[in-house]
């Protein structure tokens, strides 16, 4: 199972990554396409210190990975990591979807 | 088919799945309202679960727990936020302590239950919006031995297929 697979630290950083919103957003965009830790400064009221931390929070929970460009930073999304994050939501899915045949059971009795 | 798709959103967190049944809103509205059709499909049949509290109101608050085949209760709660029948239904979740508190730290998921009348069938729309990291390992961890028990599911139902057939 994939919770056998993830260190409790490793979902701790996965799951505390996800649970801001500009962080969401960065990783939506670097998904998509590639920025420098300086355009993505630009796309949000906040210091470039605070983007930057942000990055680097994202970078620790292996959602994003960072590599330097002449004096840029560029940032690209991590597949891997936001694959664990689909693969713990399949799990709950497997949860519903069993929960939906058993109400089907249940409505068929009528 | 009973599940007609799910959508899976990993950096919002969020899960939509969409499912039709044969039978009236009503119908699919009590499997919610009446909490002894509730336990029946809430927890797989190894981990049934048993509804102590359970207020069909805004504002109002349920509490269970769920057996498991050594006898371990791992209990949760919910604090219904909308209730429309037969229509549309809305809760928080989270996990409870051994005397039913909630532990508030942990956090708490939400979800939404929209139900419409499609044709002669009812489409149930369930979407679960998980809040914090915490909260969400524990849903798996929880989940997980419901998950074990999903081929063991489909199993029984081919038998029961085989002996209508």
């Amino acid at each position: 199972m994939v919770v056998d697979q993830l260190s409790e630290t490793e979902l701790d950083r996965l799951f505390q990554a996800l649970a801001d919103a500009t962080r969401r957003d960065i990783v939506r965009r670097v998904t998509i396409g590639e920025y420098s830790v300086s355009g993505l400064a630009a796309l949000y009221a906040m210091s470039f210190a605070a983007v930057q931390k942000h990055v680097a929070v994202l970078e620790r929970a292996s959602l994003i990975t960072k590599e330097k460009r002449g004096r840029e930073q560029i940032v690209r999304g991590n597949h891997d990591g936001l694959q664990k994050a689909r693969q713990l939501l399949d799990e709950y899915e497997a949860i519903w979807r069993q929960r939906v045949e058993r109400i089907a059971d249940i409505l068929a009795e009528k | 088919m009973t599940v007609i798709s799910s959508t899976k959103n990993p950096e919002a967190l969020t899960l939509t799945l969409v499912a039709e049944f044969d039978a009236s809103p009503e119908q699919v509205w009590q499997i919610w309202e009446n909490p002894r059709q509730l336990e029946r499909w809430w927890g797989p049949p190894t981990w049934p679960a048993t509804f102590e509290q359970y207020e069909f109101e805004p504002g109002g608050k349920a509490s269970y727990y769920m057996t498991g085949p050594d006898g371990e209760k791992p209990r949760g709660w919910w604090r219904i936020t909308s209730v429309q029948a037969p229509t549309r239904l809305e809760f928080d979740d989270g996990f409870a302590d051994e005397n039913g508190a909630p532990v508030e730290d942990i956090g708490a998921g939400h979800a939404i239950v929209t139900i419409e009348e499609i044709g002669d069938r009812t489409r149930m729309t369930i979407l679960s919006i998980f809040e914090s990291e915490e909260q969400m390992k524990k849903m798996i961890d929880m989940g997980m031995e419901e998950g074990m028990q999903e081929a063991a599911g489909q199993i029984d139902a081919l038998i029961s297929e085989h002996s209508r057939a």
